[in-house]
């Protein structure tokens, strides 16, 4: 059976499929401002002189919340009877930015500021045509 | 240099209203502050106006006569209400007209607000994602914060508390029953750590106000209100704002610190002066930080100030006297104007169950609108 063919939510924020995922962004030349994602300006100094980068796949927990009911714009091709609360926050990628990003953990407990966090990339939706739709998302570091 | 007067001011009351268009709330409101002013809709000479999802504002000048006036519609989500009396304010200043109209309503359908992505600058996969959603950037936020400055679940349920207290006092506010601790405590999470109580709702109203400049003023009113300060800022790169997919490794000060700072300037005081403050209370966490953020406190301090009900009616620095967004909803075209009434009925001594025993000379009013716009006043008798 031939294997079910995933592509990423958006092409700009990830390659997908990869051994070693990378969220990408855009280095900026003038002012070396790193920015995620990727832009054709930087959002700091408006340069256009600009390198997409891999960015680093672990950091640490800045902050975090839980998403308790179903946004009304979340595309997960779900019943939507049956949504189950996630959670996402920001993530650290040191001296890069701070990413906002899903928090792949079963409950809030699992959750602190300033752990260490690794990148990870998961199954968001099932398309019709059985395309597997991925997301990425963080997951608490394998020490 | 000649300030701003406000010589006029009506509000139509906030809440929900079935078959009534905002419109026809902003028209009311507009009537009580020509009235309110001595002024007829003749004698305007420039208005400003926003709203959501109530239409173009300029739809008023169908209701009350095509007199030629000319008529900004203006948009900044939260600061809507701010930037058409900033609009208003800097006409009147140019020399541009001598008399001004300000003004802004808004009817939200129930729940959160849904937005697209691409009209903000985002792609569709943020939405997709579930990140188009403005409950999580403010939980976010407090979350940090409370890491940051040590303020606890405690502070945010006091805050929420004080706000349906105040608006159970206010006969024009959307919330009359003041909720207890335990029913705002233990009302659903949201968004951790938000519950459902301690978030404002959007809802509908309207709000208006007639200004001129300060050497008109006494033509109009022996008891004008000097807007001293006025600004709005939108944010830098480094700056935390909603529906952001980043944030920068930088921490800078926020956009409403930049605002505030311009504004004493502006006005030529110092937050010590400031006796009554109206501020953007999304949700409790957002009052506990803009408060900091105003210069009224240092950072942190908040968690004894609220225990101490030091930002109470009857406090040393009261914050949210009509029960803010929290107690009146949020309809985003009109919240800023609302927060100018309140300030002028409680230095005019108007503000009957919830005035503050010795009305106020010196407020502070701040709004916060998508996507990091801050815009903030100045008003002193």
């Amino acid at each position: 059976m031939a294997e079910k063919k995933q592509v990423p939510i958006d092409p700009e924020l990830f390659v997908w499929p990869a051994d070693n995922p990378e969220l990408l962004g855009s280095k900026c030349g003038e002012c070396k401002n790193v920015a995620f994602p990727v832009v054709k300006r930087c959002p700091k100094c408006s340069n256009e002189n600009l390198t997409t980068v891999g960015l680093k796949t672990k950091g640490t927990l800045w902050t975090w919340t839980s998403q308790m009911f179903r946004p009304k714009n979340l595309v997960d091709n779900l019943d939507p009877k049956q949504f189950k609360p996630f959670y996402l926050g920001y993530v650290e990628l040191p001296g890069e930015v701070r990413v906002q990003t899903r928090l792949f953990v079963e409950d809030s407990s699992q959750l602190k500021i300033g752990m260490s966090m690794e990148l990870e990339i998961r199954k968001l939706r099932d398309e019709s045509d059985g395309t597997e739709v991925m997301t990425y998302g963080f997951k608490p570091a394998v020490a | 240099m000649d300030d701003i007067a406000i010589i006029g001011v009506g509000l139509h009351p906030f809440g929900r209203f079935e078959g009534k268009s905002a419109l026809e709330m902003g028209v009311d409101a507009v009537n009580d502050a020509l009235k309110d002013a001595g002024v007829t809709w003749n004698d305007l000479q420039v208005a400003y106006g926003g709203s959501g999802h109530g239409g173009y504002a300029d739809s008023l000048n169908s209701k009350f006569g095509f007199t030629g006036l000319p008529f900004y519609n203006v948009f900044n989500g939260c600061a809507t209400a701010a930037s058409a009396l900033i609009g208003a304010a800097t006409a009147l200043k140019s020399g541009a007209a001598d008399l001004a109209l300000a003004v802004g309503f808004d009817k939200h359908p129930l729940g959160s607000f849904e937005m697209d992505p691409e009209e903000w600058g985002l792609k569709k996969w943020y939405a997709e994602n579930g990140f188009m959603i403005t409950t999580q950037y403010f939980a976010m936020k407090i979350q940090r914060y409370m890491y940051d400055y040590g303020i606890t679940r405690d502070s945010l349920v006091r805050v929420a508390m004080k706000n349906y207290h105040n608006a159970s006092l206010n006969p024009k506010a959307y919330r009359s029953k003041a909720l207890d601790y335990e029913t705002i405590a233990n009302s659903i999470m949201l968004s951790d750590p938000l519950t459902q109580y301690m978030f404002c709702s959007p809802d509908e109203g309207a709000a208006a106000a007639i200004l001129c400049r300060a050497s008109d003023a006494k033509k109009y009113t022996t008891k004008p209100i000097y807007i001293k300060a006025y600004g709005l800022k939108s944010r830098t790169y480094e700056s935390f704002e909603v529906v952001s997919p980043y944030k920068a490794i930088q921490n800078v000060p926020t956009v409403v610190e930049v605002a505030a700072e311009a504004a004493y300037k502006m006005a030529g005081i110092g937050p010590e002066e400031i006796q009554v403050a109206q501020v953007q209370d999304t949700e409790a966490g957002h009052e506990i930080m803009h408060i900091a953020e105003l210069g009224l406190c240092k950072h942190g301090e908040q968690e004894q100030l609220i225990k101490d009900g030091e930002t109470q009616i009857a406090g040393r620095i009261p914050v949210n006297t009509d029960g803010g967004l929290i107690g009146n909803g949020e309809p985003v075209g009109a919240s800023a104007l609302r927060q100018i009434y309140e300030v002028c009925i409680q230095m005019r001594g108007e503000a009957g169950a919830h005035q503050i025993p010795k009305p106020p000379k010196t407020a502070i009013t701040q709004v916060y609108g998508m996507p990091g716009v801050a815009a903030v006043t100045i008003l002193q008798m």
